[in-house]
């Protein structure tokens, strides 16, 4: 039978405020366990939430890009049950009235081509605090500094078909919510995480079928490999006979595998109602119009403009546009030189990513700074050094060895481009090499390319290209 | 004879240097070693503390930088947080319980200079009429030692009845505040639902729940509610509205004021010989000049059993922080972490608080909560419409605040519905957020009887100013119970 695969995503953005979304206490990733929780995150009896008001700009700003309605009223709700790391035994979140609802977001495809993915809602919520089961020999410890950090959990209709499609919508997803600088996007400290929603149901058939939850997934690898697991999983059961248990699984990395959190039994009645310690969120049609005053250029607008503005292909440009930062790193480099925008594009995802991906490092780690990514470029304009020697150059400089016009002073490449000079070397290969002078005199044309290798040998690889060539010639 | 003078009038003494506050509150100290054990009012008495605040009070005054309310003692309900206090709520949950904040109520008592006495007795997280659900023990009426002081803030009412504090603070979430003033002789207010930050307050039903205080007159209410009351940043649901000196206005005439007397406050419910003495509180009011009429609030039936699905639904998930895992009560050696939360609940929380937990965790399950919660909530709305109707026609509404006197110590106990039937007349009032003042209007077979008037939102103003006028032509609120009515002058 031919199966259909549906998809929704959960993600949970981390929102990028300075104090937590109901108490003043700071937010900052790694510091000491139970550092950045005060009374109020704690839950200790008396204390009350105030709503943090930044995250209330924050999710109209995302709602205003996905052309989600802006709810004019919203409300609070606890959804309760107990666990160690959950202070209060419930946790703040919206439940029937969430502050954004019915949004769309446009996803560009591997092929180019666009799908529309549907933003059911977006609504805020307090995280919770970390429950630690290493190094405390049988036993748990509990670190409440995540208690209360602002979360804005969007909602995806159930409108992808492969997890290629999920995994082009979480990153636009991720592009967006980073370049609106409503959230960090650091997946590995759990800023921007996913749940990933899957069934499979028979091609043609128009109800879905029993979906399972997959939790927490944490890169984008992992979750196009949880949801291909989960995928095939799922058909190997129903094909053999089986049904599809509506369940939250997790996915382990290290094993690429699925496996259920907790057992049926177990599953929760969270008793939401709403919160009567806050008040509903009212959200005025003035203050929504003055965030759209204020509103960034978006990734697809940036798109379009490095299409526009620099001709780069839309492929390129897509690229660029993922990460806000890697474009604004291109952007940098290509105003520092006086090169063509192809150019530029091709070293920051040539050579750029390839050494960051190989060392696992993020652009904004690069050891390579964009003005010195332009200082190279520069010098490949202007015929200092040809495209090869560019490449040791870029290297050089990515062990820190300084600049371009410091590595090529240091290491003498600049290019040989004094005709005399290449003469006379051209002049000293031919004394050396009789054999294959005549060689090519008697018509072996293939052996010119020795020739050319054997000047740049001499010229460690410095000779003008082009100049050799054309000497070489009259020469021979 | 200290003790037999309200605040206003302990004001008055230590501004004119008749004695000083450490004189007061070191004479309140000796009361209440002498007269807390009969009585049980309080959980923690405050002795150092309290005399280095009357200190810190008398060094103001010195300065000329006191406030009328400076160097005046006042005794805390034992869920308002105080800083390395012992704070309990009367559960054992929290008997090892100390906060490392101060409650914003007794942040502002402390910012007026006033002098804290110690931590008063009260139901086990205010769930009670009679001060029976305390894991310290019942406390006893000051009238007569068999009965209950009525409750939560059971233990607030008899240490003011007795005078083993000259003002207290109180919480009233359905006439936590207002039965037990009646049932002990004293005048208790319950403020408009936002008007008291509720930030330390430690939570029974959020949207009910009201700070206040329970005093000898209207007039000490006014001096405590000014310092209290007010927008509290730290509480989302404390209303940016001024605070009046409620002081100011306690004298003006209550000539042409419209009270309203709902139908539905005098029925079988009610005893007959409490239902006299407010008939004949109606008449005085009269003879001041108030118009009296006859009015309708044809939902009061319907408050006891709303307001037992929305408080008991709000508490269920209040209390489910006591988990036996950062603070309070933890069971011994648990097994497992369910195990934990089992005995630690099981052990740390009373009778009556598990009952009500049980009650609201049934009410919010999947299934049931549009039956029970989401219904309550729009009979609630309804309750509040029916005094919003009627205050187009009236200022105020004047009634019963408890159906009968004190009952006895133990006769309710086996009965909850019959308990909570005592606060039949109060409870509505919280349902719809009003502010409502109880009054001492008699006595019957020597044992105080309380009228309560209710007041339009944020008009506490009003219902002050007509206590205090029925407080110039009565006198039930100078009435001491003999066997306190003893000490030596300071």
């Amino acid at each position: 039978m031919e199966w259909e695969t549906v998809i929704g995503l959960e993600v949970h953005a981390q929102l990028a405020t300075k104090t937590k979304i109901f108490s003043g206490a700071a937010i900052a990733y790694g510091a000491a366990p139970n550092t950045q929780a005060c009374a109020i995150d704690l839950g200790l009896p008396g204390v009350l939430p105030v709503l943090n008001k930044a995250c209330v700009s924050m999710a109209i700003k995302f709602g205003l890009s996905t052309q989600c309605a802006i709810a004019p009223r919203s409300v609070f709700a606890r959804k309760n049950y107990f666990y160690p790391d959950l202070p209060k035994g419930y946790q703040i979140s919206q439940f029937e009235l969430p502050i954004v609802h019915g949004g769309k977001l446009d996803v560009q495809q591997e092929d180019g081509s666009i799908k529309t993915i549907g933003i059911t809602r977006a609504h805020l919520e307090e995280d919770a605090g970390k429950s630690l089961h290493e190094d405390f020999h049988g036993m748990s410890g509990i670190d409440f500094n995540r208690t209360g950090t602002p979360l804005l959990e969007i909602v995806s209709e159930p409108d992808m078909r492969c997890a290629k499609e999920a995994v082009a919508y979480l990153k636009a997803l991720h592009a967006l919510v980073t370049y609106l600088e409503i959230c960090d996007g650091n997946m590995q400290e759990g800023s921007f995480r996913c749940d990933a929603n899957v069934s499979v149901r028979p091609k043609g058939q128009k109800e879905f079928g029993t979906r399972t939850e997959t939790k927490n997934v944490n890169s984008f690898r992992f979750v196009e490999r949880a949801i291909n697991y989960e995928v095939e999983r799922q058909i190997q059961v129903l094909e053999s006979g089986g049904t599809i248990n509506q369940e939250t699984l997790l996915f382990d990395a290290a094993k690429g595998e699925t496996r259920p959190m907790r057992s049926k039994e177990e599953a929760n009645d969270y008793r939401y109602f709403p919160d009567p310690d806050l008040l509903p969120v009212i959200i005025e049609q003035q203050q929504i119009d003055s965030i759209q005053q204020t509103m960034p250029e978006l990734p697809w607008e940036k798109q379009h403009r490095f299409q526009q503005q620099y001709g780069l292909s839309q492929y390129d440009a897509n690229v660029l546009i993922s990460n806000k930062a890697l474009s604004e790193y291109f952007e940098t480099t290509l105003e520092q030189t006086d090169s063509d925008a192809k150019l530029v594009a091709n070293w920051i995802m040539g050579d750029l990513a390839a050494f960051l991906n190989k060392n696992n490092l993020s652009i904004e780690e690069s050891p390579v700074s964009a003005e010195n990514l332009a200082g190279l470029i520069k010098r490949i304009s202007d015929n200092t050094i040809s495209g090869k020697i560019a490449k040791t150059v870029f290297e050089a400089m990515w062990q820190g060895e300084g600049d371009a016009d410091t590595v090529i002073e240091k290491h003498g490449l600049k290019q040989i481009t004094d005709d005399s000079a290449i003469v006379a070397i051209i002049d000293q290969v031919i004394a050396e090499s009789p054999q294959q002078l005549e060689q090519y005199r008697a018509g072996k044309d293939k052996l010119f390319g020795y020739f050319v290798g054997q000047v740049m040998k001499k010229t460690q690889g410095k000779a003008n290209p082009k100049q050799v060539n054309e000497l070489l010639r009259k020469k021979l | 004879m200290i003790h037999k003078y309200t605040i206003a009038e302990l004001s008055q003494g230590l501004s004119n240097g008749d004695f000083s506050s450490v004189e007061v509150t070191q004479y309140y100290l000796d009361r209440m070693q002498q007269f807390n054990p009969q009585l049980n009012c309080y959980i923690t008495q405050c002795n150092e503390h309290a005399l280095a605040q009357a200190k810190a009070a008398d060094d103001l005054r010195a300065k000329g930088q006191a406030q009328g309310i400076t160097g005046i003692p006042i005794a805390q309900k034992d869920l308002f947080c105080t800083k390395d206090i012992k704070t309990s709520c009367g559960s054992k949950m929290l008997d090892n319980f100390i906060s490392p904040y101060n409650a914003t109520v007794v942040e502002r008592c402390n910012d007026a200079g006033m002098v804290m006495l110690g931590k008063l007795n009260m139901d086990e997280f205010a769930m009670g009429s009679s001060n029976e659900n305390s894991h310290y023990g019942p406390v006893k009426n000051p009238w007569d030692m068999t009965r209950v002081p009525g409750g939560s803030s059971g233990g607030s009412a008899a240490a003011v009845a007795a005078r083993l504090a000259p003002c207290a603070t109180g919480t009233d979430t359905g006439g936590s505040i207002r039965q037990p003033a009646a049932l002990t002789g004293l005048t208790g207010l319950k403020p408009t639902y936002g008007r008291v930050s509720r930030f330390g307050m430690v939570a029974f039903a959020s949207s009910l729940d009201q700070g206040g205080p329970l005093t000898q007159t209207a007039e000490d209410a006014a001096l405590v509610l000014t310092i209290i009351a007010g927008h509290d940043p730290k509480d989302s649901t404390s209303m940016k509205q001024e605070v009046p000196d409620y002081s100011t206005t306690l004298n003006d005439s209550i000539h042409g004021k419209t009270i309203g007397i709902p139908k539905e406050y005098f029925t079988n419910a009610l005893d007959p010989e409490v239902g006299d003495t407010i008939h004949t509180a109606i008449k005085a009011f009269e003879k001041l000049g108030a118009n009296i009429k006859s009015i309708s609030l044809p939902n009061t039936h319907l408050a006891v059993p709303v307001y037992y699905v929305i408080a008991p639904a709000e508490a269920s998930s209040n209390l489910s922080r006591f988990d036996g895992v950062r603070y309070g009560y933890r069971c011994e050696n648990p097994k497992d972490l369910l195990d934990l939360y089992k005995r630690t609940r099981a052990e740390g929380f009373g009778e009556e608080v598990k009952r009500r937990i049980l009650i609201g965790t049934y009410a919010l399950s999947a299934g049931y909560y549009d039956a029970y919660y989401l219904k309550a909530q729009q009979v609630r709305h309804l309750i509040r419409d029916d005094f919003i109707k009627a205050f187009n026609e009236v200022d105020v509404i004047l009634g019963p605040t408890a159906p009968t006197t004190a009952f006895k110590l133990g006769e309710k106990m086996n009965d909850p519905v019959s308990m909570y039937l005592s606060d039949l007349y109060t409870i509505n009032v919280n349902l719809a957020g009003l502010p409502s003042l109880a009054l001492p209007s008699g006595f019957v077979n020597d044992l105080p009887v309380g009228l309560q008037l209710i007041g339009k939102d944020f008009d506490e103003a009003t219902l002050l100013n007509l206590g205090h006028q029925y407080q110039q032509v009565t006198d039930w609120h100078r009435q001491i119970p003999t066997a306190f009515d003893k000490g030596e002058a300071a």
